[in-house]
């Protein structure tokens, strides 16, 4: 009788390399517990405004619920177009220009698709939001990591992109504010790294999901400096400016020839974003600003709390210009930041999320979310003071 | 409206302290503009918002639209006044359109509001007619949205 052999692994080595999230492992882990109060969330604590809610269930009793252009629909283009122009300072053609995804991430996929041979590395720079590395990986790409450092506010210098440039680098990957450090990135720095990217002929993708939620200064998108439009793509969506998230709607906007190849991919993989999520975002870029900006006086507002807070703990922590967390170090405790994560849960019952999810240049820092209210935010605070308190760290303030 | 004024009027019961930490000032600070708002009646109080069908308060609430003659010293002034200094009455209100205040009137029971009404509000002098609506149920009060609870399910985690 024939034994049957061994089956192989089923699954591609490509997608076998690709790690778990280190936010999964610790998602499993609170959610199995009771009474936590989360700063772990990375999304906006607001419903939705009801004027956007309203506008899809509107969409959905006129019976609006087929495909729509694999571009997206063309009113919505059009109001991308006028709203990234007013907002950005960059024209893009709706005709042939911009292309309606499903949440930022999927436009981050297929611009990472569109542009990469195998083999092409990608520079981005770290702690970042969970999703660049792997992305890259499944294009089979090589993903380069850069480190910026709490010193320079976690800004990325030109020096260091410059050092990374090999023959294969294709691409630069840049998203500011930053998801978990809150970090900005000044003009200057823009054009020097702009500067990079021409000479060595790079495209720059550009993740601007959280450039509403800037709080000193007027946001600018390195897509409006000088040569920079024809090799940028742009890209955005609605999640944190307009609370939401699970509407699962963004764009990407670049040159014609960029956003045809990602419209190649998107429209065998995806056809089109969600109708009534196309509607909804036509709402809220036509009559969403109102709302959006008392949001974020609010998350100005709970910055600045637990700015203090952690100040006051004697943990340094940079004062966030931008999207909705905090990236407090918390070296002088002496643990790891899930060493850090898992004892404030077990004993406080507070989630933030290890640095180190975001990457290895995150060990030794927590990101603590303030898209949550402002009484959560209150009792959170106070037990990790206690938290802190039993740990002595010595004060600095 | 100050940030100091949002903050409060979104949660009277901030303490000085984290409104200090919210706004970026000294909390001395705080607690002096505070008391001045409230000095110059600015800030007017601070209640609960209770919603009073969950409470079981005996309570019947009745807007009233009211006609009066105007008059030629002060023009509505001095009978809106005398209206809105009874107990029963919750608030009061100059309108524009077809009729001159808004009156709503708190009373334990339907016959306690008509009383009300036809013993004191429609006697004095200068009110020409009241036409009073009772209220069945609120739906938002103040702002708040009562009886739908809007804080779904979220993750404790996400990236």
């Amino acid at each position: 009788m024939k034994t049957n052999p061994v089956p192989r692994n089923p699954v591609a080595e490509h997608v076998q390399r690709i790690p778990r999230s280190g936010i999964r492992d610790f998602f499993e882990i609170v959610q199995s517990m009771t009474d936590v109060v989360s700063l772990g969330i990375g999304e906006p604590d607001f419903v939705t405004p009801w004027h956007i809610r309203e506008a899809a269930i509107y969409s959905l009793e006129q019976g609006r619920t087929g495909y729509t252009s694999n571009l997206g629909a063309p009113k919505l283009r059009k109001a991308i177009a006028r709203y990234v122009a007013t907002h950005f300072g960059v024209s893009y053609d709706p005709a042939n220009e911009v292309i309606v995804t499903v949440g930022v991430s999927e436009a981050i996929d297929i611009a990472i698709r569109a542009i990469l041979n195998p083999g092409d590395e990608v520079l981005y720079h770290e702690p970042c939001y969970v999703s660049y590395n792997p992305s890259i990986v499944l294009a089979h790409g090589k993903p380069v990591r850069i480190s910026t450092s709490a010193e320079n506010g976690f800004a990325l210098k030109a020096a260091d992109v410059r050092r990374a440039i090999t023959p294969r680098t294709r691409a630069l990957m840049l998203n500011f504010p930053t998801n978990p450090t809150g970090a900005v990135l000044p003009r200057s720095d823009q054009e020097e790294i702009a500067e990079v990217c021409i000479e060595h002929d790079l495209v720059v993708l550009t993740d601007e999901i959280y450039s509403e939620l800037t709080y000193e200064g007027q946001h600018e998108t390195i897509a409006s400096l000088p040569g920079m439009r024809e090799r940028t793509i742009f890209l955005h969506g609605f999640s944190k400016a307009f609370a939401m998230t699970g509407w699962r709607i963004g764009y990407a906007c670049a040159p014609a020839g960029l956003t045809e190849a990602m419209m190649r991919i998107h429209q065998y993989s995806m056809l089109c974003a969600s109708i009534m999520s196309q509607e909804a975002a036509l709402e809220a870029l036509e009559h969403g600003r109102e709302p959006m900006l008392a949001m974020r006086e609010q998350y100005l507002r709970r910055r600045n709390f637990l700015t203090h807070q952690f100040h006051e703990m004697g943990l340094s922590c940079a004062v966030p210009k931008g999207a909705f967390y905090l990236f407090p170090s918390i070296a002088p405790t002496g643990l790891t930041s899930r060493e850090f994560a898992l004892r404030l849960l077990e004993e406080e019952k507070v989630a933030v999320v290890p640095g180190d999810a975001f990457g290895p240049g995150g060990e030794g820092f927590v990101r603590c979310s303030y898209a949550t209210g402002m009484d959560q935010i209150e009792t959170a605070a106070a037990r990790i003071r206690a938290f802190v308190g039993r740990l002595r760290v010595p004060a600095t303030v | 409206m100050e940030p100091l004024l949002e903050i409060l009027t979104d949660n009277a019961r901030t303490s000085n302290e984290t409104i200090a930490q919210m706004l970026g000032q000294p909390v001395e600070a705080v607690a002096a503009r505070i008391r001045q708002l409230e000095d110059e009646k600015i800030i007017l109080g601070y209640k609960a918002l209770v919603d009073a069908e969950k409470a079981e308060a005996e309570r019947v609430r009745a807007v009233i639209e009211v006609k009066i003659t105007p008059e030629r010293d002060g023009g509505f002034n001095r009978i809106a006044n005398r209206i809105a200094r009874y107990d029963e009455v919750h608030s009061c209100h100059l309108m524009s359109g077809s009729y001159d205040l808004l009156v709503v009137v708190d009373g334990k029971d339907l016959k306690d509001v008509a009383q009300f009404v036809s013993g004191k509000l429609s006697t004095i002098q200068g009110v020409l007619s009241t036409a009073t609506h009772f209220m069945l149920k609120s739906y938002k009060e103040q702002g708040t949205v009562i009886g739908v609870d809007e804080t779904p399910e979220r993750l404790k985690v996400s990236p």
